[in-house]
């Protein structure tokens, strides 16, 4: 296996060369009293699969509203390959939508729901004829082209709006809530094929989703927004790993979060936290002063659980177990500390109805290592 | 299986006869050979021949039917907008007098209608005729286009609208091609309302129909006072059949579109599961 990795890792952000396809600049938009857009600026790169994240409220629907020209920034600009977009009606807009609800046109087929686009633009008939049906095979539809939206199922359905939105082969590709309506094991499958979809046409695809999961499966970035701010821009794993705020922290999956005054030491800095035990040990690059309030940030999956106290261990604390959730592939325990705190600690199943080595009431220690957790200011 | 009761058979019969004997009774009258209406001197066609050789009536049916249509036609499209701009707007400067004001005329007394519409006409020195009663029942007609548009409207998703927008369509164009073929049913049922509600109109009709015009409804009353002829129950005969075989036939064909959505919606969960 001589053979060099040529593949490079599709980062355009870290580039500084890299002009980005869409740009919102200081972009504000209130609605009466309420500010549902606050200054906000970010670059969207093309061929990127971005997710905007977030509760409902956030915001993050306007964003995708702005662009596909429904509502107009109160001030700042938002740019499409540098040109203002303001001004740009939505029917002379290269983005195209998939809504949340399909918002198939009832009253035609199949075919001609995702002939709708291209008619409008007065493509002549055989070009046109082959784009349908090519987009009928990128989505699997050929059996249903005759079909009114009525006849099909709800997974079809949403493979007809995806369809019909990249039909004319947008520049932007914006996905409301795209998956919303499909149950569990439809939408994962789902997921995977709009992210091969992705990276067969090329196109940059703009996801809105209140569903972390579904925001980490599929994008190569994540925004996680709050009350019309970003709270954190940046790729999956590093929004998982190194949260900046306990808001992100608790948002995107399961979190243990343990408040206290930070004691730097060293290049270690020391998170006092209850009286009488021993001060949490955790490095963290940001410099934090002796007695400032810090918040350390663990993730279950990182904190061990035994019967005895390991040798080794950078941070333990003893507690006893208050409940178990089994889930198949893991299983999570609630420990309660004497402090009353309440620590979740998950294993793997590796093995099949193997017995299980702790129950409810068991006294048991937890234990992690001195990089496992992450201290957070707010 | 219920059981039958008498009383429930008895009180059946009587609703039943309290709302169609006297419908009955003018039906059977209009075959009478006698020209006496309460004598019965056996079956006779000779009516309905001689109601169609009555200039008179003919008239009256040809300004009806023409001021039903016109009237109807531009109800509804009237209508139409008026529905538009109440559902979408949303809020702006008078919004509740504007909608206030297009729903008052369902309550007005006609009479007032009438005679306010007569004032009108004689103040702006219009010559009352077929002119004059299209646009009066084209007036108290678009409300009720409006009320039945707009309960479609309301429910209509906007999102539909957005992405033809969305797509490459005008604003024009989105509600050409989307809007409209959805909100249709609603539409023709408003326009078939309004036309309903032209056809039979006496109060307004008798106030803006000059000397040059006059319905179908206007002509049956005067001749009425004068004594009712075997005539008048043709007519009526023929307007009741027509009545019935539109509403028959619409209700047939709502309810096998609606039997065959649900056919067409069994089989797609079925073939998906």
């Amino acid at each position: 296996m001589a053979q060099p990795m040529a593949q490079t890792v599709f980062a355009p952000w870290d580039d500084p060369d890299e002009t980005p396809l869409i740009r919102f600049e200081n972009v504000t938009k209130r609605f009466g009293d309420f500010t549902a857009i606050d200054d906000l600026s970010l670059d969207i790169y093309a061929r990127e699969f971005f997710a905007l994240l977030g509760p409902s409220g956030c915001g993050k629907t306007t964003m995708m509203r702005m662009l596909a020209g429904f509502e107009t920034p109160t001030s700042g600009t938002i740019r499409l390959a540098g040109q203002d977009i303001a001004p740009v009606p939505p029917n002379k807009r290269a983005v195209n939508m998939m809504f949340q609800s399909y918002a198939l046109f009832p009253h035609l087929s199949v075919w001609d729901n995702i002939a709708f686009g291209l008619r409008r633009e007065g493509m002549d008939k055989d070009a046109l004829n082959d784009r349908v049906e090519e987009m009928l095979r990128l989505t699997r539809l050929g059996k249903f082209a005759k079909r009114k939206p009525h006849q099909i199922s709800g997974g079809q359905r949403q493979r007809v709006a995806l369809a019909r939105s990249l039909a004319k082969a947008p520049k932007l590709l914006l996905l409301d809530e795209p998956l919303g309506a499909l149950d569990a094991k439809l939408r994962e499958d789902t997921q995977f094929e709009l992210m091969d979809i992705q990276e067969k046409t090329g196109t940059t695809f703009v996801i809105v989703t209140h569903d972390q999961e579904e925001a980490m499966t599929v994008a190569s970035r994540v925004a996680v927004m709050d009350e019309g701010r970003l709270v954190q821009v940046a790729t999956p794993d590093r929004i998982y790993e190194t949260p900046e705020t306990v808001y992100v922290a608790d948002f995107i999956g399961d979190v243990n979060i343990i408040e206290g005054t930070a004691a730097p030491d060293g290049d270690q800095t020391h998170v006092i936290w209850a009286e009488g035990h021993d001060p949490i040990i955790g490095s963290t690059d940001r410099a934090f002063e002796r007695g400032q309030q810090v918040f350390y940030a663990i993730r279950p999956e990182k904190v061990a659980i035994s019967a005895n106290r390991p040798e080794d261990a950078v941070n333990a604390v003893k507690g006893k177990i208050l409940d178990i959730a089994y889930l198949g592939n893991l299983s999570t325990y609630h420990v309660e500390l004497p402090t009353g705190h309440i620590i979740k600690a998950q294993t793997a199943n590796t093995r099949r109805i193997a017995r299980r080595a702790y129950t409810w009431e068991d006294e048991v220690w937890l234990s992690w290592t001195g990089t496992a957790g992450i201290l957070l200011e707010s | 299986m219920r059981r039958f009761s008498w009383f429930n058979a008895t009180s059946l019969t009587l609703g039943f006869a309290f709302l169609y004997l006297p419908m009955i009774l003018l039906i059977v009258y209009s075959f009478n050979a006698s020209k006496l209406v309460t004598v019965w001197a056996g079956f006779s066609t000779q009516w309905y021949g001689e109601l169609f050789r009555d200039e008179a009536f003919l008239d009256a049916a040809w300004v009806t039917l023409q001021v039903a249509v016109i009237s109807s036609t531009i109800a509804t499209v009237l209508g139409t907008m008026a529905a538009i701009v109440l559902v979408r707007s949303g809020r702006f400067v008078g919004r509740t007098l504007f909608s206030g004001m297009i729903y008052a005329p369902l309550v007005m007394p006609e009479v007032i209608t009438g005679l306010s519409l007569l004032l009108l006409f004689i103040g702006i020195g219009l010559d009352r005729g077929v002119l004059t009663i299209v646009l009066a029942h084209t007036t108290f007609s678009m409300c009720y286009v409006s009320v039945v548009v707009s309960s479609r409207l309301v429910s209509f998703d906007q999102s539909l609208e957005e992405a033809a927008l969305d797509l490459g369509c005008s604003p024009f164009d989105a509600f050409r091609l989307v809007t409209l073929p959805i909100i249709a049913p609603a539409v023709i049922s408003g326009w078939l309302l309004a036309f309903t509600l032209s056809l039979d109109d006496l109060v307004i009709a008798s106030f803006t129909a000059g000397p040059s015009a006059t319905t179908l409804p206007i002509k049956i009353f005067s001749s009425v006072r004068l004594g009712v002829s075997p005539e008048i129950n043709a007519l009526s005969t023929i307007m009741i059949g027509i009545v019935a075989v539109g509403v028959i036939t619409a209700s047939l064909i709502s309810k096998r579109a609606s039997l065959r959505q649900q056919q067409d919606e069994q089989a797609a969960a079925r073939a998906t599961g």
